[in-house]
Formats: C-alpha cells, structure tokens, sequence
C-alpha cells in the first residue's frame, strides 16, 4: 500500500509543470524576465563580442559594408545608391514582419533578397550564401543596441499561431519541444552548456562551432538537427515563421549582432 | 573571395609601440579530415603572412595545421614614420591576399 502510494507521488510529481524561475508563464508565453544568451556563454565568448577589433563576425560586417556599395550587375544600382546605411538602424530589430506584396512573413534575408530582383534586377543571393550572410550582418548590425519590437497582429496572425504551435510541439526522434528546453530548462546544464532561452537576438552571429557567420535558421536547423526531427531548408516558410515568433518572445532584447556564440 | 580587417590606432607617437590586430577569413583546413565519402580533404593554411610597415618586413609567420580557421594575430610594431602598414599572405591552394591600413605618427 505504502508503495503505490509512493509510485503515485512520483507521478503525480513527473506530471506537475517543472518549477524553474525561468520558465514562461504559459506555454507558449514570453520567458519573464528576458536574459539574453549573451548572459550564458563563457566570459571569453562575451568578451570576444564585445570588442569590435577581436569579432570575428566583424570580417563578415566588413564584407557586407562592401556589398552595400558595390554596384549589382554590369551596371546597376548599389544598395547605397537608394539607402543610407545609417537609415537601415532599427530594421533588423523589426522583422521578420508581414509583407502585403509577398504575401506571407518575411526576415531580413527575404528583404534584402526583394531588392535585389526588384529594384536592382539581379539574382538572388541564395540562402547560406557568405554574400548574403554578410549582406544581413552589416545590416543587422546597424540595429545594434535596438530593442527588437515586431509586429504579430493583423496579417501575420495566423503565422505567428502556427509559430507558437511549432514551438511548442514535440517533434523528432527526441521528441523534445523547442519550449522543453528553451523555457522549461532554460538556465540548467546541458553538459558543459548552459542552455539559453533561444533568442534570436545575436544573430547572424558568428558561431565557434561553425567557424563562421550564419544566419538565425542555420541556427535553426543545427537545433533541428541536435533533437532529431526533419530539418526545413533554409528560407522555408516555417522557419521564417519560427523567427517571428521568437522575435516576439525576444521583445525588448537589444539587437547584438554580429554575436558571437559557441 | 578572401576578405579580412585590420585595426590599427588611429593615431601613434614616434618611437612608441602600437598595436595591430589582423583577423583573415580562411579556412585553414589542415587535411587531417575527410569529408562526407571518406575522401580526404587536401591541405589549405597559410602558409606565409608577411607584413610590411613601408619598405621593411617587421614580421614574418608561418601558420600551419595547428591555428584555427579565421586566424587573428595580434602584434606590436615600433611607429617610426607615418606610410602603410601591408599585410600580405600566401595559403596552400597559392591563393594571394592582402590588407592595409594607414598608420599615422604624429
């Protein structure tokens, strides 16, 4: 008698939602407060994003600055000769947002992407690419220290839910949530790691494991990849979709790019 | 296409020793690997960096398989007049690149 009433303990306990300071108020909700994964790398890691000299995601920057005033095409317009560089601050702290001549949400790599086939009629720069890694860097990082504020109402509603409801779906062979670690787990050990609160606030950021700059669905993807389940290609809808609502999980976090992670 | 940034003050004094920093974008495969079929992975380091402050060579490096991709050096070079600071280098595959900056003494 004494053990089932112990086995129905343990489960009831198994059953209760985990206590932990940093999880979301709801499923699906905003983790309260916000803590920038920033906050979890190692101190060498942080230092190594702090200074401008030292960032390796700079190199990429540079490149974007570049590109930004290179002229597209035998002769066509560069992105400089429409914008300031200066007038791009803010926009990366913005989007993913809903585009009425898209039809559906867009990032940064989509925008940029419009641009180029619109307004300077060239190619798109394929997703991954080092060109529009570096294109989205130097733009990001124009929005550094912006608090990242994006809209999910109107349009972008329905995309935003089917964001909350993949976020909060177990999935892969894992079967794990992105919310099973980002929320529930957020601020514990996994392994040597402290497992973040998944904000998409650093990126395009340069990753040590990569050895290069890559973009928030890399990212995406590589986390896709760790628990098993089928991994989108990059510029799918419900990848896009995903950094909507992680942008809006985010709300108020300072746009760091270009970050510097492990 | 190679890229890479070089930092140096904006200002420095004769005599006094300044501060360069040098990241480059490269791989610096150490052909130790194999890819995804088992073939192996030839070799690409640099194999020299040279740098140049006007006419004379203050430093000279040769990385090999041991430093990560995306080297960063950081060295200190004695100001003595006011011309360009070159970084130079060659890599396995025979791929040249450079970076300067202009290096100010007042």
């Amino acid at each position: 008698m004494t053990r089932i009433v112990a086995v129905a303990a343990f489960a009831a306990a198994l059953a209760a939602p985990l206590a932990s300071p940093c999880a979301a108020a709801e499923p699906g909700g905003r983790p309260d407060p916000a803590r920038s994964g920033l906050g979890d790398v190692a101190p060498s890691i942080a230092a190594l994003q702090a200074d401008d000299a030292a960032n390796p995601g700079m190199l990429w920057v540079d490149r974007g600055a570049a590109l930004w005033s290179a002229s597209v095409g035998s002769n066509g317009p560069a992105c400089s000769t429409c914008h300031a560089a200066a007038a791009m601050k803010g926009v990366a702290a913005r989007l993913p947002a809903w585009s009425g001549a898209a039809g559906r949400v867009v990032d940064l790599e989509d925008r940029i992407d419009a641009c180029r086939t619109s307004r300077q009629h060239a190619p798109p720069l394929a997703r991954g690419s080092e060109d529009l890694v570096a294109l989205t860097a130097f733009v990001a990082a124009q929005s550094r220290g912006v608090p990242i504020h994006v809209s999910v109402d109107g349009p972008a509603k329905p995309a935003f839910e089917r964001a909350r409801a993949f976020y909060t779906t177990r999935r892969g062979q894992m079967n794990l949530a992105c919310t099973s670690c980002h929320d529930d787990l957020a601020g514990k050990r996994l392994l040597n790691e402290t497992i973040s609160q998944g904000h998409p606030n650093a990126f395009p950021a340069y990753r040590l494991e990569w050895q290069a700059m890559g973009s928030l669905q890399r990212r995406l993807r590589a986390c896709l990849f760790g628990i098993r389940a089928t991994m989108p290609e990059e510029g799918a809808a419900v990848l896009t979709e995903l950094e909507l609502y992680l942008a809006w999980r985010a709300d108020g976090l300072p746009v760091e790019a270009p970050g510097v992670r492990r | 296409m190679a890229f890479a940034r070089i930092v140096v003050p904006p200002r420095v004094a004769r005599g006094e020793a300044f501060e360069v920093r040098v990241s480059i974008r490269h791989p610096m495969e150490t052909g130790f690997r194999v890819d995804d079929v088992g073939k192996s992975i030839p070799r690409n380091t640099l194999r020299e960096v040279v740098v140049r402050y006007g006419d004379a060579i203050v430093l000279r490096a040769s990385l090999g398989s041991g430093i990560a991709a995306n080297p960063y050096l950081r060295f200190f070079v004695t100001a003595r007049e006011s011309g360009p600071l070159a970084v130079e280098w060659v890599d396995d595959a025979g791929e040249p690149g450079t970076v300067r900056a202009d290096v100010n003494v007042a």
